[in-house]
């Protein structure tokens, strides 16, 4: 028995090589190799041809951490962060609860809810741009004030929140999907049982419906956090990083317009290198702090 | 959790009392959940609303009652068309998300197939490799991705905007989750009827798992086709826009005339509108995959 299974430990070693190879070649050439490479290029200075003469050692990490650009920009991320993120989810979930039990024409309700994941980045962004926009937008007609000068996007102290309304609103569709087929997944006869047991409608949501979606949740967080840490599309097409890179998040500062790291790659792979490292930090906080609290079925 | 988002459960309620009292909501507090669901679909919808009426007005009436349909006509649709390259973009977004969701379904079923069903030293070691690029932020490639496209001369090309996105761990996991749940009998009956590896996840592995795969080609389409920092760094001749960098291009040639850019949104978001309403259940299937324990 051992003897065979040895032989064929081996025997299938050429095959998995042909089903491996293809995913293989492209994960270690696009993904292994940029990471490795972008450690190394990050710690030289490169010229706009591409070129990269000078190397400014592990030292280039530090003192670009340390710089009040990526300062700024890790401030401005976090903020986005905790504004889209939150603000997000409670919507989510509140339209999914909200649209969870069946009532006649549910469906409509339901397709209308998750229709801005249909929507990309740069639609969302476009759309929200001419919304806001001081001078031809609905919005902004409305809110007067400092939506009509100098706009909400041009602001400094509003633009990150216009922003983030955009961001808000273009995520809401995944959050209600996501949220609405975690709810539709708890077993009824848990609701009965709550119910025999004199549990209330509040009661019945805290104590089970969130400890059975709770998997979804972290989820959903999660990824919300993520998409706010790599966002650039909507940053490019709504502000561009301003005004006084007010909304220049550390991606956008990464590959934004007209900033140093634009023209020199080795200052490039610097900040995304380090983007990296937050993002490794973020998701170990954010699975040490909640998994504690998440209930897995089983 | 192939959850039918539009349908109620299969099973109908039973009346006794107790289900009743929780599932049924009735009289005034029915009416009150239709009006806060109409309040809240409202607020949903406007931005879409109030882009589709400015898309149907001449551009000289754009601005005057932005809320109400007013002098109904294409024409905007056809000058945003026709300016903005969009059929060029429209055509240029489907050869690459095609392109990109056929190589990822592929890819993605050869190697769960090689880590479920065949033995090899390291396959424990590889996939967790595998699963490890996950962790990697797409954002913390790019840099050196645009230069290994660079010195490959593969800028301005279709190559260059797919050929980094053939393959995915995300794929892999989601294949590998379900081949795993193929008893491993079915594969050793198989093998005793002469059926080959080749034979089995032709005619076995995957037409049990066509929901998942399904699933994994919608989120693969829909990634690539909202793909927006990628073409802007690896393109520059506007031959190769896709719709995303064609509706930036519009933007910023037409600040002048919203109208057209207004429209020019209209048109792009419309193919992606259609195709997930036709494929709601798999876009469910998708996006809580990753939800999945395991």
């Amino acid at each position: 028995m051992t003897r065979i299974s040895a032989k064929r430990r081996w025997r299938d070693s050429g095959l998995a090589l042909l089903m491996l190879g293809p995913s293989g070649i492209i994960l270690g050439m696009f993904v292994i190799y940029p990471l490795v490479k972008a450690v190394i290029l990050g710690r030289q200075r490169c010229n706009p041809t591409g070129s990269c003469p000078t190397t400014g050692g592990w030292r280039q990490y530090v003192d670009a951490f340390r710089s009040n650009e990526f300062q700024d920009a890790l401030i401005v991320t976090l903020k986005y962060a905790l504004i889209t993120v939150p603000i997000g989810l409670v919507l989510g979930i509140g339209l999914a609860v909200l649209a969870d039990k069946y009532i006649k024409g549910i469906g409509i309700f339901r397709t209308i809810f998750s229709s801005t994941v249909a929507t990309s980045v740069a639609v969302a962004s476009v759309m929200w741009f001419f919304l806001l926009n001081p001078n031809v937008g609905v919005l902004a007609d409305w809110i007067g004030g400092v939506a009509k000068t100098p706009g909400l996007l041009q602001s400094p102290s509003t633009a990150l929140w216009a922003v983030s309304a955009s961001s808000i609103w273009a995520n809401l569709g995944f959050t209600f999907i996501v949220v609405t087929a975690a709810l539709q997944s708890v077993p009824k006869d848990l609701y009965e049982s709550a119910y025999v047991d004199g549990a209330g409608g509040f009661t019945r949501f805290t104590n089970v419906t969130v400890p059975i979606v709770s998997p979804v949740l972290l989820f959903v967080t999660v990824v919300l956090t993520a998409r706010a840490f790599e966002g650039y599309g909507e940053i490019d097409l709504l502000t561009g990083g301003g005004p006084k890179a007010k909304t220049t998040t550390i991606t956008y500062l990464a590959y934004g317009k007209g900033l140093p790291t634009s023209i020199d790659d080795g200052l490039r792979a610097t900040v995304t290198v380090l983007l990296f490292f937050v993002l490794l930090v973020l998701a170990l906080v954010q699975f040490r702090g909640l998994e504690k609290r998440v209930h897995y079925g089983n | 959790m192939a959850t039918d988002m539009t349908s109620q459960p299969a099973i109908p309620h039973r009346a006794t009392p107790d289900r009743a009292a929780i599932d049924q909501i009735r009289g005034g507090r029915k009416l009150g959940r239709y009006a806060l669901l109409t309040v809240m679909a409202v607020i949903v919808l406007f931005p879409i609303y109030v882009m589709v009426v400015g898309a149907l007005k001449p551009g000289t009436k754009v601005l005057d009652q932005p809320l109400l349909p007013s002098n109904f006509t294409l024409q905007t649709l056809k000058d945003a068309w026709r300016d903005g390259h969009l059929g060029r973009a429209l055509y240029n977004s489907a050869i690459v998300s095609v392109v990109v969701t056929f190589a990822q379904v592929i890819t993605s079923i050869l190697a769960a197939y090689a880590f479920v069903f065949l033995k090899f030293p390291g396959r424990n070691i590889l996939f967790a490799i595998f699963l490890g690029t996950l962790l990697v932020p797409l954002e913390a490639t790019l840099t050196v991705n645009r230069r290994t496209i660079q010195n490959f001369g593969w800028l301005n090309s279709y190559k260059g905007l797919t050929v980094p996105f053939l393959a995915t761990a995300f794929g892999i996991f989601l294949i590998r989750q379900v081949f795993l749940t193929i008893p491993k009998e079915m594969r050793e009956a198989a093998s005793m009827d002469g059926l080959g590896h080749i034979g089995f996840l032709r005619e076995v592995a995957v037409p049990l798992s066509r929901p998942t795969i399904g699933a994994l080609a919608l989120f693969g389409f829909l990634t690539s086709w909202n793909q927006y920092l990628w073409p802007v760094l690896v393109t520059t001749d506007s031959k190769y826009n896709t719709v995303q960098t064609g509706l930036k291009a519009l933007k910023l040639a037409s600040l002048s005339q919203p109208n057209l850019v207004i429209a020019g949104t209209v048109i792009v978001a419309l193919p992606i509108f259609i195709v997930l309403i036709a494929f709601q259940r798999q876009l469910v299937r998708g996006l809580t995959a990753g939800a999945v324990k395991g």
